[in-house]
């Protein structure tokens, strides 16, 4: 069975399968595979497109979650599709051809399913950081103060060249660390994603054209402390059984 | 390369001329005269496109985004310098990817719009002489050409640009993509750019980029894409 927690897992191995299983072993697997492979499907939105306003557009929010979210999952769809036909036909250098199609297309679908997630409107309790104390805390303990932090991660964002997102991670036990993606790469290496915010021009021109320093100034006032503080306190797998209950 | 990249002072460009060179006076110990990279006008109007490319595009695109390149070509220019000047070369080696980007950025769009023209006067059609022999050759037909350079753009996974060059060893010409503001560079001569970032379709195209590259070439120069083809 291949959910998004597998995906995430999936991506973070980037290893043919062919490469590690054999014989009888290897056919059972395709075989398995070919027959449960999961269609990814568009997560509902936990809220209604005009609800970020005024600091994201209800247009905005309408073309990026029903437009863009929905061509990573399609195409990711596509490309695992032809993947598993690939695993089946024992055709390696196929399989290594949709590996950059997959951590696109699949990147896309886990960075924009926790972005959503990790949203809220204004002027819901969610979106006060009051409702992430241990974060709260952890973050003083590393940036000095809560301030420091937000200046800190908004110049991260906005370091960025080109398409990419920055994210709030946790690195073992309790380390935070803000690191930045390119593109749709996903985080991958084990950390947790506390929170992220996305930096191409499609999740903000609509409203801010090129002023993308007013988008980072004012994402701050629709983050969902409620779900960074989950997702802090918990473990990787933690952040994607929450994402699989909205799948 | 193109003369518009590093404007000057009119006092200045003698020495420049004279030199060859970005750092004309060798005998000024501390204190450079250096030209500073400014932005070229654009020899159309920001509604000259239209209707394949809005004005409220062209006007950011150009007045804001390409901006905002040539200011921080400048600032990585002055960072590497003030290194230099203090002999901290690996300082200076840090602002590389500064420049790579900004000076990237202005290059690009520099050949960009030099490479568009309104569809009432050069934009559009199709090349002739030489330049069309090539690319039938290369390609098979000027249709498949279009077609595989649209796939390219198509292709590009977050922002960047898609190129017709020349490579300057077989004398063939190639499509090439290259990621966020990468120049095209070494062995290829750039002929013809399309901006792939978000920003050069957003307003007007939305999330439907396949219209915009469709669109854009009833705004292609294939004049100054000849000239560049005849230079190479």
């Amino acid at each position: 069975m291949v959910n998004i927690g597998n995906l995430w897992q999936y991506l973070a191995a980037q290893a043919p399968l062919s490469s590690v299983l054999s014989g009888d072993q290897f056919n059972a697997t395709t075989n398995n595979m070919a027959s449960s492979i999961t269609t990814y499907t568009l997560p509902q939105l936990p809220y209604a497109y005009d609800a970020l306003e005024p600091y994201i557009s209800a247009q905005i929010m309408e073309l990026h979650h029903s437009k863009h979210h929905q061509a990573y999952v399609t195409n990711l769809n596509k490309a695992l599709e032809s993947h598993i036909a690939s695993v089946v036909g024992n055709d390696i250098p196929g399989q290594i051809a949709l590996q950059q199609a997959i951590k696109f297309n699949g990147g896309g679908h886990i960075n924009h399913s926790l972005f959503w997630q990790n949203l809220a409107p204004a002027s819901s309790a969610d979106a006060k950081p009051e409702a992430a104390k241990e974060l709260a805390a952890a973050i003083e303990k590393t940036w000095g103060s809560f301030d420091d932090f937000k200046k800190a991660f908004s110049t991260a964002l906005l370091g960025i060249q080109g398409s990419g997102w920055g994210w709030l991670v946790k690195d073992g036990i309790s380390g935070l660390r803000i690191v930045t993606t390119k593109d749709q790469d996903p985080v991958v290496g084990g950390e947790v994603p506390v929170f992220g915010v996305d930096m191409w021009e499609h999740a903000y021109y609509l409203q801010y054209l090129n002023g993308k320093a007013a988008y980072v100034d004012n994402i701050w006032n629709v983050i969902n402390w409620k779900t960074a503080e989950d997702r802090f306190l918990g473990t990787c797998d933690d952040a994607f059984a929450l994402l699989k209950a909205s799948l | 390369m193109s003369s518009t990249l590093l404007r000057t002072t009119p006092a200045l460009r003698g020495a420049l001329r004279a030199s060859g060179a970005v750092k004309p006076a060798a005998g000024l110990a501390t204190s450079f005269v250096r030209g500073k990279a400014t932005l070229p006008d654009l020899s159309y109007d920001y509604g000259a496109l239209e209707p394949y490319i809005s004005s409220k595009i062209m006007e950011l695109h150009h007045s804001k985004h390409h901006q905002t390149y040539v200011t921080g070509l400048n600032s990585a220019l002055e960072s590497i310098a003030k290194a230099e000047e203090a002999k901290d070369f690996a300082k200076a080696a840090t602002f590389a990817p500064l420049l790579n980007f900004h000076g990237g950025g202005h290059l690009n769009h520099t050949l960009f719009w030099e490479n568009l023209a309104p569809a009432s006067r050069e934009g559009g059609g199709e090349p002739d002489g030489a330049l069309k022999s090539a690319i039938s050759s290369d390609f098979g037909s000027f249709d498949s050409f279009r077609k595989q350079m649209n796939t390219s753009l198509a292709g590009i996974q977050g922002s960047g640009w898609a190129w017709l060059v020349k490579d300057k060893t077989s004398g063939t010409l190639g499509i090439v993509t290259r990621a966020n503001q990468d120049p095209v560079s070494g062995n290829f001569e750039p002929l013809l750019g399309i901006d792939a970032w978000e920003h050069a379709y957003y307003l007007q195209y939305e999330n439907r980029k396949a219209e915009y590259f469709d669109a854009i070439w009833n705004v292609v120069n294939w004049k100054t894409v000849a000239q560049r083809f005849g230079k190479a």
